[in-house]
């Protein structure tokens, strides 16, 4: 099943001059991996279609199920400068809760707040 | 196993006052501690003095703070480290001073923590590491350059009797880490034991944000009473592990979650989180959800501090000029992009010199820009907010001027946004380099009452 990544991971931003940290930690171990997989940083970079313009790095930490994603040049020149209202960058992370990915059936139970299908 | 109790008492300057008003009165805390200070905060103080040479140099709630928590912290022994001196520490402290004279408090020691200013040694800095410019290059621009100082000399100043500790910049896990070299006497090769109190500092630093602030989303991250918050208050033992808690009858909630969030928080490298006194690795945290509602943290590590300290420089670089109005019902969309065709053909027609002019349709793309999804549907109501960044007062002045000709030259049914505000301000540049220990000497100067 496609789900978005709302149901499988909550998101944090904090910024570093031009730099946004983004926090992507999974609801539990089993969805960890998932993302592991489908949330790379191409992809992750991919998602925010040019809102991010330099390198995106990944980290991986398995003792808290959580990757952290450091994305260069995503603060419009950086919070003092940028142009932005939202300067910090604080809710750019909320973009990636839209990011698509590949469940199996088999964990629908795992994902958080998922509408019931439909009766019938 | 010896342990201390320590509570946040803000995660910034405007953070609330009240729940560190609780946290001194029934905490029974050790130590508490007050982070108050954003990148900008020295700069933006170092403009408003030139603005006005009686302008304070301290956090402006100093006083809010103060008043709320001495008479708790006096009652109770507790201790107080706050970075709350900004640009004049000595002035902030004296003025604490002067509120524990007002309680008729005696015997009681204020320390003062200075000598990160590092404004006359440019030359011992590296290059700026954001673009490897000139550390010395900034000129008459340059308005502030601080070293992020430690939590040495905030165990030295509690070491000498200190019970309120006032600082201007400094590492905010600093503030946290100097009571617990004070009181468990780490020493510079304890890596381990540094690593995992710098931690538990920057778990504190943001109060709320790890008792359930900034973290409800309805129906996926629930927090009860979120008006209602509770800040943190860690029980730490000498070995480095503490429990996170926060008062009974407050709201909020300490889950994993929270916890994980905040340990994440602005942080480049989860393995190498530099301080100036140790660089931490949360890769080997190791973290408990107990039956009582408290989480516990252990097995944090450290590796050797970084050989130089961190600067934070900040500079004047021009002005932003920036103004909104207003667009709803069917049509919005088309209406503002009529809008924002007409201000950048105004800005071509009256010679807009700016570096950058920024058009958002608020509602729409204003927040996540070019990640907006092609396919997001049309709002009903468009705020349309321009913004440009000059060189000068007077390019920047023009934006505003523009938006005024949209009030009756514009689009039908434009809404203008009530109320007269300041629509031009200074951008104050940030930057960082790292400059030599030995350059910057931290003093402490004791005030007694």
């Amino acid at each position: 099943m496609r789900v978005q990544l709302r149901h499988l991971a909550h998101v944090r931003s904090g910024d570093k001059g031009n730099t946004a940290l983004i926090s992507v930690i999974a609801y539990s171990d089993p969805l960890f991996e998932i993302l592991c997989e489908q949330l790379t940083p191409e992809a992750f970079k991919a998602h925010y279609r040019g809102a991010i313009t330099g390198e995106v790095t990944r980290h991986r930490l398995d003792n808290l199920g959580a990757l952290q994603f450091v994305c260069e040049g995503a603060l419009g020149g950086g919070v003092s400068r940028s142009l932005a209202m939202d300067n910090f960058g604080k809710a750019l992370c909320s973009a990636v809760l839209g990011f698509e990915v590949e469940a199996p059936d088999r964990m629908r139970n795992l994902l958080v707040n998922l509408a019931e299908p439909a009766a019938g | 196993m010896k342990s201390i109790r320590i509570g946040s008492g803000s995660a910034w300057m405007g953070d609330r006052v009240e729940p560190a008003r609780w946290s001194a009165d029934r905490g029974a805390l050790d130590y508490m501690c007050f982070e108050t200070m954003a990148e900008v905060t020295i700069s933006m103080a170092q403009v408003r003095k030139a603005e006005d040479p009686n302008a304070i140099g301290w956090d402006p709630y100093l006083d809010d703070r103060m008043e709320a928590v001495l008479p708790g912290c006096l009652k109770a022994g507790t201790r107080i480290v706050s970075n709350q001196g900004w640009v004049d520490p000595e002035g902030a402290a004296d003025r604490v001073r002067w509120h524990l004279r007002k309680l008729g408090a005696t015997g009681k020691k204020v320390a003062c923590v200075t000598g990160g200013v590092v404004t006359d040694r440019m030359d011992r800095c590296g290059p700026i590491l954001e673009t490897g410019a000139d550390p010395t290059g900034f000129g008459d621009a340059l308005l502030s350059a601080e070293a992020y100082l430690g939590a040495e000399p905030i165990a030295r100043a509690l070491g000498m009797g200190a019970d309120i500790v006032i600082t201007g910049r400094c590492a905010d896990p600093a503030l946290f880490l100097g009571p617990m070299l004070h009181e468990f006497g780490w020493t510079p090769d304890d890596l381990d034991r540094l690593g995992a109190g710098a931690a538990i500092g920057h778990l504190m630093e943001c109060a709320a944000q790890i008792t359930g602030g900034y973290f409800s989303d309805p129906g996926f991250k629930d927090v009860p009473e979120p008006w209602n918050l509770g800040f943190p208050i860690a029980d730490v033992t000498e070995d480095g592990a503490c429990v996170l808690g926060k008062l009974e009858g407050t709201g909020g909630r300490i889950s994993l979650g929270s916890v994980k969030e905040q340990m994440l928080y602005e942080v480049h490298d989860p393995r190498a989180y530099v301080t100036p006194d140790v660089v931490v690795d949360f890769s080997t945290a190791k973290l408990t959800e107990l039956n009582d509602g408290r989480v516990r943290i252990e097995g944090v590590t450290g590796k050797p501090r970084p050989e130089r300290l961190k600067v934070s420089i900040g500079c004047r670089e021009g002005y932003i000029g920036e103004d909104m109005f207003l667009y709803a019902g069917p049509g919005a969309l088309d209406r503002a992009r009529l809008a924002k065709r007409i201000l950048e053909e105004r800005f071509r027609i009256v010679g807009l010199k700016a570096d950058e002019v920024r058009i958002d349709f608020v509602g729409y793309n204003s927040v996540h820009g070019a990640a907006t999804p092609a396919d997001a549907p049309e709002p009903y109501e468009v705020a349309v907010r321009v913004a440009a960044r000059t060189q000068t007062y007077a390019e920047a002045f023009k934006v505003g001027r523009e938006v005024d000709g949209m009030a009756v030259s514009g689009v039908a049914m434009t809404g203008k946004r009530g109320g007269h505000r300041q629509r031009v301000r200074e951008v104050v540049g940030v930057w960082s380099a790292m400059i030599d220990r030995d350059a910057v000497a931290p003093e402490i100067t004791m005030l007694e009452v």
